[in-house]
């Protein structure tokens, strides 16, 4: 399943990038990929914006603007004006 | 069912702050709710303190609560006091070394957990994700950085259980710096695998999560699973929508038309739950299968084929009123599948592939729309009613 993946914002600095491997540990969507010594990210269609490959990438290579692909946590924030922040507890660990 | 209920929230009311310093045995961590929770297996004596163990059983009304989670805002109380737990005979003591599970204080989460854990010696550190699950609060950042620092500190982990290989559900990641985390605390992070059920083999592999571990799933039977709670909160709003309905269509200028109401508001209550049923469940179940990849256009393409299965099964064209049954044909048309697509919007929240930008963007272009259907919707009913009244 493919979602609208014309906005996404996950960029890699390839300079940085060691290859160290923990992006590709934490990311739920197989967006990376080893190529060699490197990683690179190869299909970028499939991330969801979930933030944890920047959050956990020791060099800094990795940039996303994280947040959940949540409808009615935006439409909430654009009432409030807040931040998009999940009002669920959800189960099984798909939740926005 | 509501006797169950105040008995489970009874015996897994959380503790006061666990308090593993004290080695009182009466000011244990878990000491006495948890205790008596059917799933508590006793209590092991720690250098910091005793420590609950807990059973890799799920008893029933383990079962029953997961159920309840499943269909109803129960979950949102369904919780264990963080901290720290053993599981069978893990090594006591700075010394210990055996394996730490990172896990959130719902208890859903931390039963599946458990369970999987059958037959190993470990620790299990319940995060204080205040009774919300992994992933959700990796996003909202509770299952996160600075709490799992926190946490590993209020347990004195080092001390109690030494210092093992501290294991994470992938699906914290968003929440959790590993390397910030090894530099406050010197506990070495390892990222399991996505399911617990795939700890046993992540174990035996050497701790290593294969591409499939890695990686999120959504079958049908996930989204059959979640899409109770897309029917319920839709469902709540109906009342007010059954309400409204059978207003308008009795109203008349000599009052409220019972008769009015119920024959012409009758196809409209129908539409309502079929929108909603096609919004909260056709779309979740049949995902994949519903062209386009907007939520919001999967979701109109299912209202309005609903919408016109059903007012061709019930034959309810043309209505049997006088005037205006072309009017109200639009007006339907224009209303619920709009519903529907309100309503299939929300599962974005829901599903495990939907990124931020993406549902941006088809907010921006629904919303409008959602606003104008809405505004012609009532128009069309106006001058429906009118017309009605020989006003027109
Ligand atoms: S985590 Fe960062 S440094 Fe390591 S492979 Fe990924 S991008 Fe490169
Ligand atoms: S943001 Fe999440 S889904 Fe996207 S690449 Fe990073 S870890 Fe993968």
């Amino acid at each position: 399943m493919r979602y609208i993946t014309s906005g996404i914002t996950l960029t890699m600095l390839t300079d940085k990038c060691t290859g160290c491997g923990m992006c590709m540990e934490v990311c739920p969507h197989e967006v990376f990929k080893a190529e060699g010594k490197r990683v690179v990210i190869a299909a970028k269609d499939r991330c969801m914006e979930c933030g944890a490959c920047e959050l956990n990438c020791a060099f800094g290579a990795l940039n996303v603007s994280k947040g959940v692909g949540c409808a009615s946590a935006l439409i909430k924030s654009m009432i409030t004006g807040g931040e998009p922040t999940c009002g669920c507890s959800g189960t099984s660990g798909n939740c926005c | 069912m509501a006797d169950k209920l105040s008995e489970i929230k009874f015996t897994l009311q959380p503790a006061p702050e666990p308090n593993a310093g004290q080695s009182d045995g009466n000011s244990c961590c878990c000491i006495p709710q948890p205790l008596e929770a059917e799933w508590s297996g006793g209590v092991l004596q720690t250098p910091a303190g005793p420590v609950c163990r807990v059973s890799t059983e799920l008893t029933r009304k383990d079962l029953w609560g997961r159920f309840k989670c499943r269909v109803s805002s129960f979950r949102d109380s369904y919780t264990v006091p963080p901290g720290l737990y053993a599981v069978g005979e893990p090594g006591i003591g700075p010394d210990g070394g055996s394996d730490i599970f990172v896990s959130a204080n719902y208890k859903f989460s931390f039963d599946m957990l458990r369970r999987e854990l059958h037959g190993m010696n470990a620790w299990i550190l319940a995060l204080d994700t205040k009774g919300i699950n992994v992933w959700c609060a990796a996003g909202k950042g509770t299952f996160g950085t600075d709490e799992l620092i926190k946490r590993i500190g209020a347990a004195s982990l080092a001390k109690a259980a030494g210092r093992g290989r501290l294991i994470l559900p992938q699906l914290g990641a968003p929440g959790v710096n590993a390397t910030g985390v090894r530099r406050a605390t010197g506990f070495r992070l390892s990222y399991g695998p996505v399911r617990a059920k795939d700890i046993p083999a992540y174990i035996r592999a050497g701790y290593k999560a294969d591409r499939d571990m890695r990686e999120v799933k959504f079958g049908v039977l996930d989204r059959l699973a979640l899409s109770p709670m897309e029917i319920i909160p839709a469902m709540k709003r109906y009342p007010l929508f059954a309400l409204i309905t059978l207003l308008i269509f009795g109203l008349a200028p000599q009052g409220i038309i019972f008769k009015d109401a119920i024959s012409g508001g009758l196809p409209f209550l129908l539409y309502g739950l079929i929108s909603v049923l096609a919004g909260a469940f056709l779309v979740p179940v049949f995902l994949p299968f519903i062209p386009f990849r907007s939520f919001a256009v999967k979701g109109w393409i299912t209202g309005a084929a609903a919408f016109v299965i059903t007012a061709r099964t019930f034959a309810f064209f043309p209505y049997s009123g006088p005037i205006g049954p072309n009017i109200l044909f639009w007006a339907d048309l224009v209303f619920f599948p709009m519903a529907s697509s309100y309503t299939a919007l929300q599962f974005t929240g829901s599903t495990t592939f939907t990124c931020i930008s993406g549902v941006k963007k088809e907010l921006k272009a629904a919303l409008p729309v959602y606003i104008a259907s809405a505004a012609a919707a009532v128009v069309l009913l106006a001058i429906y009613k009118l017309l009605v009244w020989r006003l027109l």
